[in-house]
């Protein structure tokens, strides 16, 4: 099983979702976070004084799934969050040893 | 406000005791309304300007004012102002508790009463105002210790001095709606106040973006609505020279407004929210000693002076280290001296009276020396004795909250509560990140690069 992790940009989310919708995928989870990539940032200027806003607002959305969609969900996840820009986010895939089902007790694919 | 000695003037009927004017009393009472408005706007404009963990006590320093200056002008305070004067320098204490007052008489056709209470409102705002100098540190206890004692000891005299028939008002020193008494006075203050607190921690290399400027802006619009009782209630008649203040306060923060932001426009690459909030405040500073005074078009010229100047004097706390959080130096203190020395180069003689033509118009340079001593005066006496009464307070009670409870803020250390609730864990709203943790995460820049650089694709 693998966790398929993407931060994008907040306003593609809706994008993001259709297209997972699309492919079939069951569930996901969304986070609220921050962070800068090679975008840096902003500067805000009050009464001239400058401060760089260095954590930029992003979302971060999880998607557990079978290794075999993997690569699927990947593409779908990068095709509709892009739009070509820096500061589109990224995608990564990690291991996930187990899943369990909160409400039934199932374990493994199962649980999925 | 020339109650002291215009009173003859003041009254066409020459008596001691005229009959009442209603609709001189009917503009009075509702421009201390309108000053009083001016509190609550002062909170806001100032509360929005901290973070989002200090609003409430910024707030509270406000209305702590209007709460404890209101009480204590009936009890002495309007006494001290407009007593009978005592050697230039007070008054006595023969309208202690405004006994006596109920049923005496009208001067200028307005209740003596209502003249109390509309100076009332006076002396809540130049109280309140000092408080922006000391956001985010300042306990509220001692604040209102402080409160206390320097409206006994410097506004209440000040007031006297300036408009009660006190010594600067004898030297010919024009003040008409308190650009010394007021702007000046409380400026000084707040100037010793960020001296005797010190510096907010990691101050200036720390964050401290205003958390609401809607609410800043809020703030300001209220303010410039409430100077209207300011200034043209400052004619104590609903006459010629209410509506010169009136259109002269209007077209003077215009203008204000534009100077601040070509200031910024120019220095910083963008004209700001805060910054056009900032210039009408500017602007409704500098032209209350003169608004009675000038044309309109010197009105205009005074304002972007004011929106100019004070837009500049806001760097000055950078360059000289003095933490005053919301610039009440470099808007109220330099404003206020703009415009109280404007005067003695933009006066003209029709509505100042005779003699008292700015230099711009033929007059001397007496006006302006008046001017300019008035205004030394006030200064050094207010940044002396609030110094003084802030440094006893320091040392004994304590004015500053502990480092601790600043950085966790003050609202909770001083008052148990705070004013937002983010938490989606804690059963407030969300957007937990959306709304608080972007701004506290912001960490501010040394280098000064052009904006336009940096905002992010």
């Amino acid at each position: 099983m693998k966790l398929v992790t993407a931060v994008i940009k907040p306003h593609q989310l809706d994008a993001v979702k259709e297209a997972l919708h699309t492919l079939g995928v069951a569930g996901l989870t969304v986070s609220e976070v921050q962070g800068y990539g090679r975008q840096k940032g902003h500067t805000e200027v009050y009464r001239g004084a400058e401060y760089t806003v260095e954590f930029l607002p992003k979302i971060r959305v999880e998607v557990l799934t079978d290794e075999i969609d993997v690569e699927k969900i990947v593409d779908a996840v990068v095709g509709a969050a892009r739009t070509g820009k820096i500061g589109d986010g990224k995608v990564w895939v990690t291991g996930v040893e187990e899943v369990v089902r909160v409400r039934t007790g199932e374990r493994g694919l199962d649980a999925l | 406000m020339l109650r002291g000695a215009g009173r003859e003037e003041n009254n066409p009927r020459g008596g001691s005791v005229p009959e009442l004017d209603s609709g001189a009393t009917a503009w009075i009472l509702t421009s201390a309304a309108l000053v009083l408005l001016m509190t609550p706007g002062l909170a806001l404009f100032y509360g929005g300007m901290t973070r989002s963990k200090s609003v409430l006590n910024m707030m509270m320093m406000s209305f702590g004012a209007i709460g404890l200056v209101s009480l204590l002008w009936v009890f002495y305070g309007y006494s001290i102002a407009f007593g009978e004067d005592v050697g230039g320098i007070t008054g006595d204490l023969s309208a202690a508790g405004l006994r006596g007052m109920l049923e005496s008489g009208t001067e200028g056709g307005i209740p003596d009463l209502l003249f109390a209470g509309f100076q009332l409102m006076f002396a809540v705002i130049t109280v309140a105002l000092i408080s922006g100098a000391i956001a985010d540190r300042a306990k509220f206890g001692p604040w209102l210790l402080f409160a206390g004692l320097w409206a006994t000891l410097v506004y209440f005299p000040v007031a006297h001095w300036v408009w009660g028939g006190g010594w600067i008002f004898e030297l010919g020193v024009l003040d008409f709606a308190g650009g010394t008494a007021v702007h000046i006075n409380a400026g000084a203050a707040a100037l010793a106040l960020a001296l005797v607190l010190g510096r907010r921690v990691g101050w200036p290399k720390d964050k401290f973006k205003p958390h609401n400027l809607p609410m800043v802006l809020l703030g300001a619009g209220l303010l410039w609505f409430g100077w209207f009782g300011f200034n043209a209630g400052s004619a104590l008649a609903a006459n010629g020279t209410a509506a010169v203040s009136f259109i002269n306060t209007q077209v003077a923060t215009a203008a204000a407004v534009l100077g601040w932001l070509l200031v910024e426009k120019i220095r910083d690459g963008k004209p700001t929210t805060l910054g056009a909030a900032s210039g009408a405040i500017a602007g409704l500073v500098a032209i209350t000693p003169a608004c009675a005074f000038l044309e309109p078009l010197g009105a205009i010229a005074l304002g972007v002076i004011a929106g100019v100047v004070c837009a500049l004097a806001v760097g000055l706390k950078y360059r000289l280290k003095y933490d005053d959080s919301l610039d009440v130096v470099a808007v109220h203190m330099v404003g206020g001296i703009i415009g109280s020395l404007l005067i003695g180069f933009l006066a003209i003689e029709v509505l100042a009276g005779e003699g008292n033509n700015g230099l711009l118009y033929g007059g001397g340079i007496a006006l302006l020396g008046k001017q300019a001593l008035g205004s030394v005066a006030v200064l050094a006496y207010s940044f002396v004795v609030a110094y003084l009464i802030g440094f006893a307070i320091e040392k004994t009670i304590g004015f500053r909250a502990s480092a601790d409870a600043e950085v966790d803020g003050i609202d909770n250390a001083e008052h148990a509560e705070s004013a937002y609730e983010f938490s989606t864990t804690g059963g407030g709203g969300g957007g937990a990140f959306a709304a608080a943790g972007i701004a506290a995460s912001a960490t501010p820049k040394e280098t000064t690069e052009p904006v336009s650089e940096k905002v992010a694709g």
